[in-house]
């Protein structure tokens, strides 16, 4: 491990549930991670695999009812946010610690211009008069890419694209430097030639101001661009953990086997195409009725008896490689 | 906008003709004859008479030409004659407008001040007792008849002052203007106000559901500033078009407590020509109210266009 | 972090109310105003059903001997000018603001359903028409409308309920076409149309009842203002002729002159109206709630 001054964030044990009609919804169970200065982590799952409950009680913002942070700590440059009482915790929110959004179409005020929007982000933590925040609004605009920032700043968000409204919300969060940036599905809503645009973008200014990246997304070909570290969730847990290139190389979980495996690769030319892409049979259980062992053995080929009866605890497979499977070792031969 | 408001002013007209033409044939269902009920209703029946207001009012002629009649004659501002105060409707009518129009001025007053406000804390609070206490209150304030509401307003007036107020017509400070109109609009506001306050807060909670209250969730921003500033500001357009078609609603509601309060307004004009069988007059009273509420209407849709950025009419 | 009791907050989100029983319970207990809402509103309905019963006069009988006379142990609710028992005018006026309220909102909701079902299936010129005759029909206040229709159709029951179910129309027939042109698109309609389905059977199979979650709760909001709309057009002296007790009538503009001496004909017939339109209201937000997601607080 490195040492405790280079990390931005600690996640530990992190526990948030759902209370609904259908009974108790566990979105993220007992879940820890670590962010480094600088450094990207990637959380990948599933859609209600938790990825994005998992963002949104980092910054405090699980909707309750119905949704209850009920357990461990998020330690933000060693304070912990689940600790602090909601004043202290809005001076940190947008300021330390910021998110962009997966709706770019939604997610600004429709009824505000786009400047003053983010003009509200920076006096809300620095103690600016309008017009030098206006100055720092149109000097994010610029620094997103915006051509004609000033003008723009002057628009209203349905006069912009959702590539551009995208970069907009981008220059918020960034508006005040955070340690920590997280990045929930920020390209998934919008069109492909755009995403990478947008991805590049985040990873630039990411390099630029030293910030921390948690980047949620259910796209293994993105993490493989972007990330230094992974983690792999599954009905609400950690299932998987490693550096990308340990990951990639040599994955622990028949899990993120699955995932991998269903990536369309492109086929090297004369190499001939694989002939169908693999899936993982079935869906992600409902999180209200968990099978009593592996929540993951009900859709798993490597399946036996003692999945279906008792969970796997995480285990290390050494440099960090977590995992938390029984059959692990054979995991590992079969992609070998 | 200038297409736009073309096409809106074209369509309020086709409304307007549409009503127009309801109002003529409703009141020509009638059972016999307008010149024979309003003889029936004077009493004594002279043939000769009876013949030359049947020619007076047209009634000899084609339903074509009676409307066109009718319709020419309105744009005039011929709103025929009233055979009770035996003065041109139209003098009837002028003065009661200024006193109908401050009541309903000071009603919707009520009803924006009180509902909007109310409407929003119930929302921001919502689940809390405050906020069961406010839906209380508001579905009372719709449940409870206006009549009753004036009829009660009058018995506690008894009770205590020992006298009901009086309607004064030339109310000569500004204080005894306000006093002479507040209680009934009062009675009025009261359930416009419950309206508005059950709009505003639906309207505030569809709101506080969407992406961009989280975003300003996530800058920091107070739950005041989110609830004030990003919330309100989106939760307002729907209400600004509610307040719009409480116009229309404010008239049922005027009607019943012009009546009670003995208030000489429009409203109150309306059921009396009802009772003494003035059709004509009837006739030309309703068109009246259904410009006055398509205008409104009208308005309010340009009002929208004003306060919502995305909109600027260009279909 | 503070201690959580699991056990009550999955019994505050209504886990575990599943089947009938438990589930009525369950929104019973969540939706107490509903709950009195309905209860209002069964006692109301039980009083117009059993009108004869408990009456303790007869609600025309009238007792020149015994006009205007307090409440007492013989006429709690005291009499009339007419000598007649207020008490029993009032259980015998639920009947009318009954035969008012379900008359008229099911007589508007069916022809409202037929009108929207048909525009917003048609479109085209069709949904033209209707869309402009509801521009007109909503551009008259509902009680300018009511008034005028019954001074032509002529006071009585039946053109009462007429005159309050026409302007409901076009309310109804809105929402049924905005619901159609959505479920329209939906995809088991289209399935059910490249099975070859007739657009009729779609429209009564498949399109009606998807609609009527919001068609309930429509007309549950609609019945309570069309009892308020009797009550001012009786009141006015323009709805239900005497001598029917119509709680409406029973306040006509007479009663402003019994303000000053005989209260209690004010103060009764007004509780009444109040409080069945007040449980009608409170049953129907209720079911919004939990009928209309899209407007679950």
């Amino acid at each position: 491990m490195s040492d405790a001054s280079d990390l931005v964030l600690d996640v530990k044990n992190l526990k948030t549930v759902f209370f609904t009609n259908s009974g108790l919804f566990k979105a993220v169970d007992d879940v820890s991670f670590h962010v480094r200065r600088g450094e990207t982590l990637a959380i990948v799952g599933e859609s209600g695999c938790g990825k994005s409950v998992t963002a949104l009680s980092l910054m405090r913002l699980v909707p309750d009812p119905p949704g209850r942070i009920v357990g461990g700590s998020v330690t933000l440059e060693g304070t912990d946010l689940l600790a602090l009482d909601d004043a202290k915790m809005r001076a940190i929110r947008g300021n330390r610690i910021s998110m962009i959004f997966q709706e770019p179409m939604t997610s600004l005020n429709p009824v505000m211009r786009i400047g003053d929007q983010i003009v509200e982000a920076v006096r809300l933590h620095r103690n600016l008069p309008v017009r030098e925040a206006n100055g720092i609004a149109v000097e994010m605009l610029r620094l997103v890419r915006i051509p004609e920032a000033a003008r723009r700043a002057r628009e209203y968000p349905h006069q912009l694209s959702g590539g551009m409204r995208q970069r907009a919300m981008i220059a918020m969060a960034l508006a005040c430097r955070p340690a920590l940036l997280i990045a929930d599905e920020p390209t998934t809503a919008l069109d492909v030639t755009i995403q990478a645009q947008i991805l590049a973008l985040i990873l630039d200014l990411q390099k630029e101001l030293g910030t921390g990246l948690v980047l949620i997304t259910h796209d293994l070909g993105v993490v493989a661009q972007t990330a230094q570290r992974v983690i792999v969730m599954y009905a609400g847990k950690k299932v998987e953990e490693a550096t990308v290139e340990a990951l990639f190389a040599a994955p622990k979980h028949p899990y993120t086997r699955g995932l991998m495996a269903s990536i369309p690769a492109v086929p090297a030319s004369g190499v001939a195409a694989q002939a169908r892409l693999n899936e993982i049979p079935g869906t992600v259980p409902s999180l209200v009725r968990l099978p009593k062992g592996c929540a993951f053995a009900p859709r798993c080929k490597l399946v036996v008896k003692r999945c279906q009866e008792e969970y796997p605890p995480l285990q290390d497979w050494g440099g960090g490689h977590l995992a938390a499977c029984w059959r692990a070792a054979e995991v590992a031969e079969e992609v070998a | 906008m200038f297409a736009y408001l073309v096409r809106r002013l074209f369509l309020m007209l086709v409304t307007l003709f549409g009503i127009s033409i309801v109002i003529f044939f409703l009141l020509r269902i009638v059972p016999g004859n307008i010149v024979d009920i309003l003889f029936a209703a004077a009493g004594y029946v002279d043939p000769a008479d009876k013949a030359n207001l049947e020619k007076e009012l047209g009634i000899d002629q084609p339903l074509v030409v009676q409307y066109l009649h009718w319709i020419g004659g309105f744009l005039r501002g011929d709103f025929g004659y009233s055979y009770v105060s035996e003065k041109p409707a139209l003098q009837e009518i002028l003065p009661r407008i200024p006193i109908t129009a401050r009541l309903a001025g000071l009603a919707l007053l009520f009803s924006a001040s009180i509902g909007i406000p109310l409407g929003v804390i119930s929302a921001v609070k919502q689940g809390t007792k405050l906020d069961y206490a406010l839906r209380v209150v508001s579905l009372s304030g719709l449940s409870l008849p206006s009549f009753w509401l004036g009829l009660l307003i009058l018995t506690a007036s008894v009770a205590m002052f020992g006298q009901m107020p009086i309607f004064n017509p030339n109310p000569q400070t500004w204080l005894e203007a306000f006093a002479t109109y507040a209680v009934p609009a009062a009675a009025v506001g009261f359930r416009s106000a419950a309206l508005t306050m059950r709009i505003t807060r639906s309207s505030m909670l569809e709101v506080l559901r969407q992406d961009y209250i989280r975003t300003a969730r996530a800058k920091g921003a107070s739950d005041a500033a989110v609830n004030y500033q990003h919330a309100l500001k989106n939760a307002i357009l729907p209400v600004i078009t509610v307040i719009g078609i409480e116009a229309a609603f404010l008239i049922g509601g005027l009607i019943v407590t012009e009546t009670v309060f003995n208030i000489p307004g429009v409203a109150r004009f309306l059921v009396e020509a009802i009772r003494w069988r003035d059709y004509p007059i009837v006739q030309n009273l309703v068109m009246f109210i259904a410009v006055v509420v398509v205008f409104a209407n009208f308005t309010v849709d340009m009002l929208y266009a004003v306060f919502d950025p995305r909109i600027r009419y260009t279909d | 972090m503070a201690a959580i009791d699991y056990d009550l907050e999955l019994k505050r989100a209504g886990a575990g109310a599943t089947g009938g029983w438990r589930r009525a319970l369950f929104l019973a207990q969540r939706h107490v105003l509903g709950a009195a809402g309905l209860i209002i509103m069964i006692v109301f309905a039980l009083t117009a059903i059993f009108a004869n019963v408990l009456a303790r006069f007869d609600p025309l009988t009238v007792d020149a001997a015994h006009a205007l006379a307090r409440p007492s142990a013989l006429h709690w609710m005291g009499t009339d000018s007419f000598g007649r028992d207020v008490f029993s005018r009032i259980i015998h006026g639920a009947r009318i603001s009954l035969a008012v309220g379900i008359g008229s909102t099911t007589l508007g909701a069916s022809i409202g359903v037929i009108v929207g079902l048909t525009s917003g299936y048609l479109s085209g010129w069709v949904d033209l028409v209707f869309q402009r005759v509801s521009d007109v029909l909503q551009a008259l206040p509902l009680l300018v409308l009511a008034l005028v229709m019954t001074a032509a159709l002529g006071p009585s029951l039946p053109n009462v309920i007429i005159a309050i179910a026409i302007p409901l129309i076009p309310t109804v027939a809105r929402v049924i076409r905005a619901n159609t042109l959505a479920l329209r698109e939906q995809p088991f309609v289209e399935a059910a149309k490249s099975i070859g389905m007739s657009e009729v059977r779609i429209a009564l199979r498949h399109v009606l009842p998807n609609t009527l979650a919001p068609l309930i709760v429509l007309a549950t909001a609609q019945l309570g203002s069309t009892i308020l709309t009797e009550a001012s057009l009786s009141f006015l002296g323009l709805g239900i002729p005497e001598p029917y007790p119509s709680w409406g009538r029973m306040l006509s503009e007479s009663a402003a002159e019994y303000v000053r001496t005989a209260p209690w004909l004010v103060i009764f017939p007004g509780i009444a109206i109040s409080l069945a339109v007040f449980g009608t209201n409170l049953f129907g937000d209720a079911l919004r709630d939990i009928l209309d997601p899209r407007q679950r607080g």
